[in-house]
């Protein structure tokens, strides 16, 4: 991938609430808000950060499954219904699964860069508890092949996908050190959203979480390998933010210190209709990564925060290897010994990431975004980690399928 | 002889809509369904036969709600049962399938002449001798010489029936739990003249239900019910008792708080009662009575209750009616006062502050019901609990342990009268019909 032509920016970070069950208010009999809600929460809580809403001059709105949770299609035209100050301006909506927050950003980016925009609104949302959980697992199934798989599939399709990674690396890497470090992953997933009023386990008050992560899989009623304590929950919620050249900036009245520069991107599709050419690999994460640090002329050690798409812990540990921070095969070691923690070497998903924070697939993406712009202009509250000086940079990965649509952008701290 | 497989090809539940039947009704359905949907050739049917209209068309709405409740805890077994069928791709698909299967074996009827092929006929009607008699007759004449009955009494002898009836050992108890498709316990109990085929069946069914079957003898009340209502005579007699010192809806909460709270039960003797029905108890205790010559089995305190028309049970939508306490929300919320004919409510009355300064504090280590029910480390926690109990010196720590006692008596009675075979299987009967954290039988006070 070419060097960019121009700085572009990120500002003006907002996430809603991520909501599902494990937040004190949510009642699954109790009627709940609808997307437009988080589609206006977000997005109005973005434009109340510019000097005015006029500049923006597009949207992108990032959604997987609306069609099918909350009936619904034509959401660019629902971006549009924010504010009259988007009225009959470009939108476009983008999907690629849980990637589609991801594709949200790196649509706003190409945007920016094409120069037909200075300031571009991106929003990522999903509404996804209009059903219970084993209707769920059918819609987000379609992030796999439907013809290719889906009638062999497990009742909860993907869980069990990431449940035959695990399987593969548990048998090739052993299994009682990957469950523990698995448990670890969700330990720090629910102690770090616990510092973050707006996470799905904010509310968390297990005694002991690490007892909790080394539960025994029950594939009778869920999968083989893996426990719920190692899935991301079912949630509702959005998030926004601008994407803008320098001159959007100025135009937006938002100072340098607020915002963090793009300074690397990476998109790598892989084939829907292929199994992983190797279960024990994220091989379209190592491709999307790459190109990331080849933009930006960076390379892992160079990161001083990460984000990565830990939707299953499993899948946490295989990012690590696949964006280079430990060798293969090594990642449970990496994250029992402390790096990924909020005061380790590489702090990782500080506000908590998808098992933490929650998982509002098609807005994720938006939201690693959000938090390291907040994480990068030191706003991330009791989330906040101290950057290192020498390594300024905020790595995230967003990731749609299983490994099949993957962005990965690196944001600088200015 | 014909196989379980066989038999469940045509089955029949009688008094289907009510309380035990709509539960066993949903049992045999989603096990037939199963069958029917390994065996597409074949036909199954089951004859749900209520004389009640309107139960019966809440029946078939519980039936359909609850399968698709089944079928989604149960998706990831039922994507493997409909594996051949290639129109079957999704969970919402395959559930909805799943529940038309279930609807499709059930026949709903209100007249008994349905049943004539029936090859197994559960009875779930009223606890009445005289009229399970009547209707077993009736079944037993329209049936072939084949057909096998499951009684599901919960204190009537089978061989009483058996002798009435004159079906000649092809009756057995099988006495599920309330309610039968949540709890895993099933009493068997086979008559002296039972046939060996169908115990062997009845074990069998069981199994395939996933049931987790104890037998007891054929002794009125059997296991469950011999330690129910002498626990409920114990009650009534403490509340006798303190009635001396407090109101007699004093005493009853007080009662009811040292099972629940002291004794960590799922709920007290009186909030039991109300849920089972007190006209039930009554009735069981008035058979219990009539068969087991030695004993009386009575309680004033139900006796007054069902005099004055209260009588605790279910709403159709399965809240709990009101007893000897009130409820709200499915928790008690006062407790009925004898004299004045009405409810006393707990907080406003002050009548739960009371009966706390009465007792006297829980004693240390003590945990809820449901906090212990899923604790790995329970037997150790229950240990440490009793021995705290043990030597607690309130008015609490007495009837606690006085009620701890009696509990342990009763048990071992049941086994001295050849009731219950062993210990274990009253433990059983407490621990899995009960949902006990503890058999009665035990060395916590050793």
């Amino acid at each position: 991938m070419k060097q960019f032509r121009k700085p572009v920016y990120f500002a003006a970070g907002y996430n809603t609430v991520s909501f599902g069950s494990g937040r004190k208010e949510f009642h699954p009999k109790k009627a709940r808000p609808g997307l437009e809600h988080y589609i206006h929460e977000a997005a109005n809580s973005v434009l109340e950060q510019l000097s005015d809403p006029a500049v923006v001059d597009e949207g992108v709105i990032g959604n997987f499954m609306a069609a099918r949770f909350n009936r619904q299609g034509n959401l660019a035209s629902l971006l549009a219904s924010v504010h009259p100050a988007l009225r009959y301006k470009p939108m476009v909506r983008v999907e690629g699964a849980c990637g589609s927050g991801g594709l949200c950003l790196s649509t706003a980016i190409k945007t920016i860069l094409s120069e037909t925009a200075d300031v571009v609104l991106g929003l990522g949302v999903e509404v996804q508890n209009t059903v219970k959980a084993i209707y769920g697992a059918d819609i987000l199934a379609g992030a796999g092949h439907y013809a290719g798989e889906r009638k062999n599939g497990h009742a909860y399709f993907f869980p069990a996908k990431f449940a035959d990674r695990a399987g593969a690396y548990f048998e090739k890497f052993g299994e009682e050190k990957t469950r523990r470090a698995m448990a670890r992953w969700y330990e720090l997933a629910i102690s770090n959203a616990r510092k973050n009023p707006k996470a799905q386990e904010y509310h968390n008050s297990v005694a002991d979480l690490n007892a909790a992560g080394m539960t025994r899989p029950n594939p009778r009623s869920f999968c083989p390998n893996i426990n719920v304590f190692d899935c991301s929950k079912v949630s509702d919620g959005a998030s926004a933010l601008i994407v803008a050249s320098e001159a959007g900036l100025k135009k937006a009245g938002i100072t340098q210190s607020d915002a963090v520069e793009l300074v690397g991107m990476g998109v790598a599709v892989e084939d829907l209709t292929q199994p992983p050419p190797d279960q024990t690999r994220m091989t379209t994460v190592g491709k999307a990564v790459e190109q990331a640090y080849a933009t930006s002329g960076l390379k892992p050690e160079d990161i001083g925060i990460l984000e990565v798409h830990d939707c299953f812990s499993i899948g946490g540990l295989l990012e690590l290897e696949a964006a280079g921070f430990t060798p293969y095969g090594t990642a449970p070691d990496f994250v029992l010994a402390g790096n990924t923690a909020p005061d380790g070497r590489l702090p990782t998903n500080a506000t908590g990431g998808l098992i933490g924070f929650g998982h509002y697939t098609g807005g994720t993406g938006v939201r690693q975004a959000v938090d390291l712009i907040h994480q990068l202009t030191g706003k991330a509250g009791d989330c906040q980690v101290n950057i290192d000086p020498k390594r300024p940079y905020g790595l995230m990965v967003s990731m749609g399928g299983n490994d099949k649509t993957v962005v990965a952008c690196i944001f600088k701290k200015i | 002889m014909r196989t379980l497989d066989e038999r469940l090809e045509n089955v029949a539940v009688l008094g289907a809509a009510g309380k035990m039947g709509s539960g066993i009704v949903l049992l045999l359905a989603q096990e037939m369904a199963k069958l029917k949907v390994a065996n597409p050739q074949k036909s199954y049917h089951l004859y749900a036969v209520d004389i009640n209209e309107d139960a019966l068309d809440g029946l078939v709405e519980f039936i359909r709600v609850q399968s698709v409740k089944t079928a989604e805890k149960t998706c990831v077994a039922l994507r493997d049962l409909y594996r051949e069928r290639e129109d079957l791709v999704e969970n919402f698909e395959i559930i909805d399938q799943y529940s038309l299967d279930v609807m499709s074996v059930l026949r709903p009827a209100t007249c008994l002449s349905s049943i004539k092929d029936g090859l197994m006929i559960f009875e779930a009607i009223i606890e009445d001798i005289d009229i399970k008699e009547k209707v077993l007759s009736e079944a037993k004449n329209l049936c072939s010489a084949e057909t096998f009955f499951f009684t599901n009494t919960s204190s009537i002898p089978i061989q009483e029936i058996d002798r009435r009836v004159g079906l000649d050992g092809r009756i057995i108890g099988f006495h599920f739990y309330n309610p039968p498709a949540v709890q895993k316990l099933a009493e068997l109990i086979p008559a002296d003249t039972t046939k060996d085929e169908l115990v062997n069946i009845s074990h069998e069914l069981g199994s395939r239900l996933r049931k987790i079957i104890i037998p007891s003898n054929d002794i009125a009340g059997f296991i469950g019910n011999g330690h129910f209502m002498r626990d409920i005579l114990h009650a009534q007699s403490e509340v006798e008792r303190l009635s001396k010192e407090l109101s007699t809806s004093q005493a009853i909460w007080a009662v009811n708080r040292i099972g629940q709270d002291f004794l960590i039960r799922p709920m007290g003797i009186f909030q039991l009662i109300d849920y089972v029905g007190i006209d039930v108890c009554q009735l069981i205790m008035k058979v219990m009575t009539k068969y087991i010559k030695e004993e009386t089995l009575s309680s004033e305190l139900i006796n007054r209750m069902v005099d004055k028309k209260i009588l605790g049970g279910q709403n159709p939508d399965g809240s709990q009616k009101d007893g000897f306490l009130q409820y709200k929300k499915n928790r008690p919320v006062g407790v009925f006062d004898l004299d004045s004919g009405k409810y006393l409510t707990l907080e406003e009355n002050g009548v739960d502050k009371e009966i706390d300064n009465y007792l006297g504090a829980l004693p240390e280590g003590h945990s809820p019901w449901r906090a212990l029910l899923m604790d790995p480390d329970r037997e150790n926690k229950l240990q440490q609990y009793f021995t705290h109990l043990k030597n607690l010196d309130t008015r609490g720590g007495e009837l606690a342990r006085a009620y701890f006692i009696e509990s342990k008596r009763i048990a071992e009675q049941l086994v001295a009268d050849g009731v219950a075979a062993s210990p274990d299987d009253v433990n059983g009967v407490l621990l899995n019909g009960f949902y006990h954290l503890y058999g009665p039988v035990n060395n916590f006070f050793d």
